[in-house]
């Protein structure tokens, strides 16, 4: 999308369009002829399968709206029709179900490795801005989706998390009156969600596409971080890329097919399979498995305005993680100290996930009660979340500032093209290339 | 590193699959029934649901709707009364005839009047109470839920329903059971308000407004087999996964076709790859 293209179109038509409109070019330079760094891993492919689960969930999306009623009195039943009496709506229902849960995990893979590599740094900063507004789209658009068959989780789920807002002070109740269109979350509210549900995929589409295009510009990281710095160290999109993307989508299908056909419901709540009703609240609400750390960070804070902020935060903060994180350095294979602290950010945020679906006052390590602090004993989910979060956010706002400013970098290879000679993992000792400056 | 990924994404799974958490009076795990319908490869056994059909109908039906069945689903494919002589199950006379057999209120479209008429295939079951304050006048005030969906609605539905349905026991001493409840240690609540015994030992499960429903010899199974409490209980299970879950069948074997195409199709990538790649040093 930028720089020099290398499109000659061969037919007469391809010329004609190229002088009006240049789309063949485009795609040409973008998905044919882009220089690739020739060095990245499987991780560099979620972006890939993150654009086929775009795909599948608006053409399985649009075949549900076809049939779906979004009517409080009809939904429910609307949805298992969907699968009784629609041919392969069974299929279609079960694939969008299981569709979020499997985007939310490539999305969380894409954005680990964007963490681990660096891939946030100058001059990449609005390409993760973007995609992390793309992040928080796919937060709404799922908790819009979840609430539509209007199950027990659906309703009492929208109950919870619309009542947050209810939290901020002055216009939180104006704000909830609004977001439910009366008193409560009711018709008005599932026929507004449905709506915002159907457009929100589209928002991301258009954002997945600015996102791209920020790719092109600067072109991708790589796993060793450095610029790429001649032909050397490229090869062309297609085929090499086209190809091992496709390898490792078609290997993530097969992880999807799994869900969709032998477990459909294993990632999805029981209690969704009981009819909303606001006169009965279920005995535990838990938002789906992909909320869960921002979950446990929202029951973390005693105070209600101050976990709901704590909660917005832990996003808010990620979007200037470039401005936080001051090493130069890209890839963490060269920052081992800064390795370390990213596999404990992992571990935290698995942790978090954990703590969210479970009771904050039970006990961590079963029958140990030790002592109580504040407000709930020490060996508790509440307070591991604590800790967990503490880390959270301590990661991005003290650990990341200042270890680029102290810690002693590995050398970094002088190209992309020299560590497949010294790669750690395949490069006899000392034959690192020279040292690399501090920070 | 990939293999590091790997293990890490393994932990992931292992962490999303770990059961919700159970709240504070737990009820008592589902006893293990085996069923012919389990696992990649499982299918319906018709006999089971005939007789888990006939099941639901001589007791459940009293008080338990299933509004999102028609009589038509029970002869469509994988349905207990499925004959590959009928591919369109309106056609089926076995289920024609129990259709017939309920008599269905309609308007006439002459006179505008309400009538009854007998069932065809296309009517859905009768619900047995005609609005909710009904159901509840009729059960101590409790609410008989729908059945349609119930062993997709419950955690480990067929063995819950099987466990619920045989496992009503005699309420521990020191355990006070309210008027019209029962003792279920299976049920989902919590009984501590209602017991007197040591705190450490409040038993499982909670209380429930079903008497227990079914009993040995209750139904007579047309095929021979010996009603056992445990044979209804079963045979009803299986009938209600069915119910939830009409499509499993096929589910199963559309997913094994797609799981060769895929797995064919990674390999063939997989060989590309390596054959595209082999003069790169990467
Ligand atoms: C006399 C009426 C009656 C009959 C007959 C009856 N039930 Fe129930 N059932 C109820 C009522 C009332 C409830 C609600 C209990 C409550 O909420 O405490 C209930 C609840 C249930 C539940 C839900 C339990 C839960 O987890 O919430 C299941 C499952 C169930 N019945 C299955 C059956 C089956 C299967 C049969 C047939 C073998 C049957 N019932 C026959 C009245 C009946
Ligand atoms: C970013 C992409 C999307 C995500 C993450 C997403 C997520 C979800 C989720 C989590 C559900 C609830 C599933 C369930 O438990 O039943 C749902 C339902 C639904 N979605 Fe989406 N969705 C997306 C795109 C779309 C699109 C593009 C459409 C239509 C244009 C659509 C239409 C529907 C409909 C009609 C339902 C209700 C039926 C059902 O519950 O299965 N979705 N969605």
């Amino acid at each position: 999308m930028s720089g020099h293209s290398n499109y000659e179109p061969k037919t007469g038509i391809e010329r004609w369009l190229d002088t009006r409109l240049p789309i063949v070019r485009l795609a040409y330079d973008s998905i044919i002829d882009f220089p690739t760094p020739k060095n990245l891993n499987y991780w560099w492919t979620f972006g890939g399968i993150l654009a086929v689960c775009l795909g599948i969930q608006l053409v399985t999306g649009i075949v549900l709206a076809m049939h779906y009623v979004p009517h409080v009195d009809h939904a429910f039943a609307s949805v298992e029709r969907i699968m009784r009496d629609v041919n392969y709506g069974w299929l279609i229902r079960y694939m969008h179900a299981n569709g979020a849960s499997m985007f939310f995990i490539a999305v969380y893979i894409h954005m680990f490795r964007g963490l681990y590599y660096g891939s946030y740094k100058a001059p990449r900063e609005v390409l993760w801005i973007l995609g992390c507004v793309i992040y928080l789209l796919m937060m709404a658009t799922a908790f819009m989706g979840y609430v539509l068959p209007w199950g027990q989780m659906s309703f009492h789920g929208a109950v919870v998390i619309t009542n947050l807002f209810g939290a901020l002070p002055i216009v939180g109740e104006a704000i909830t009156t609004w977001l439910w269109g009366g008193f409560a979350v009711d018709n008005p509210t599932l026929n507004r969600f449905f709506s915002l549900h159907y457009l929100l995929p589209f928002m991301i589409a258009g954002v997945v596409g600015l996102h791209i295009w920020a790719l092109h510009v600067p072109g991708n990281n790589n796993p060793t971080g450095v610029n790429v710095k001649s032909k050397e160290d490229t090869v062309p999109f297609h085929p090499y890329y086209t190809v091992k993307d496709g390898f490792a989508i078609v290997v993530f299908l097969i992880l999807f097919a799994s869900f969709v056909f032998y477990n459909p419901n294993a990632l999805g709540h029981a209690d969704n399979y009981i009819p909303a009703n606001p006169l009965v609240t279920p005995a535990h609400i838990v938002p789906e498995w992909y909320f869960l750390p921002f979950y446990a960070i929202l029951r973390a804070v005693p105070d209600k305005l101050g976990g709901v902020l704590l909660m917005f935060g832990a996003i808010a903060v990620m979007f200037v993680l470039p401005w936080l994180d001051t090493s130069k350095v890209r890839s963490m294979r060269y920052r081992p100290t800064a390795k370390l602290y990213f596999f404990i950010f992992l571990l935290a945020c698995l942790i978090l996930g954990y703590c969210g679906g479970q009771l904050p006052d039970d006990h961590v390590i079963p029958h140990l009660s030790t002592f109580t602090l504040i407000d709930a004993d020490l060996n508790s989910f509440v307070w591991l979340s604590r800790f967990a979060a503490l880390y959270y956010f301590a990661y991005f706002l003290v650990i990341l500032p200042i270890l680029g400013l102290t810690e002693t970098p590995l050398p970094q290879p002088e190209s992309i093209s020299a560590p497949v000679l010294s790669h750690p993992a395949n490069a006899p000792a000392g034959a690192a290339a020279s040292p690399e400056k501090r920070g | 590193m990939l293999r590091k990924g790997i293990a890490l994404a393994a932990l992931g799974l292992a962490m999303l699959s770990a059961p919700a958490a159970l709240a504070a009076g737990a009820a008592a795990p589902v006893k293990h029934v085996e069923y012919s319908f389990e696992g990649p490869f499982g299918k319906f056994d018709q006999a089971q649901l005939q007789r888990g059909y006939k099941v639901y109908r001589e007791v459940c039906s009293a008080c338990h709707s299933m509004t999102l069945m028609s009589f038509r689903n029970l002869g469509q494919k994988d349905g207990p009364f499925y004959d590959p002589k009928y591919p369109n199950p309106n056609d089926n006379p076995y289920v024609k005839s129990i259709a017939k057999d309920y008599q269905i209120k309609d308007i006439d479209s002459e006179t505008g009047d309400v009538i009854e008429r007998p069932g065809t295939s296309a009517d859905r079951f009768p619900s047995p109470f005609p609005n909710e304050p009904a159901a509840r006048a009729s059960n101590g005030g409790a609410l008989p839920p729908d059945l349609s969906v119930m062993a997709k609605a419950r955690h480990h539905g067929p063995q819950y329903i099987y466990s619920l349905l045989t496992g009503y026991k005699e309420p521990p001493a020191g355990l006070k059971v309210g008027v019209g409840q029962h003792y279920n240690p299976y049920m989902a609540g919590d009984v501590t308000a209602a017991w007197s015994g040591p705190h450490d030992k409040v038993p499982p499960g909670g209380f429930i407004a079903m008497a227990p429903p079914l009993a040995a010899g209750q139904v007579t199974f047309d095929d021979g087999t010996k009603s056992t409490l445990e044979q209804e209980a079963k045979d009803v299970a299986a009938f209600l996964t069915w119910a939830s879950e009409p499509k499993m069948q096929e589910r199963k074997s559309f997913g094994f076709a797609a799981m060769i195409y895929l797995l064919i199709f990674a390999g063939l990538l997989y060989a590309s790859y390596r054959k595209i790649w082999k003069n790169v040093a990467h």
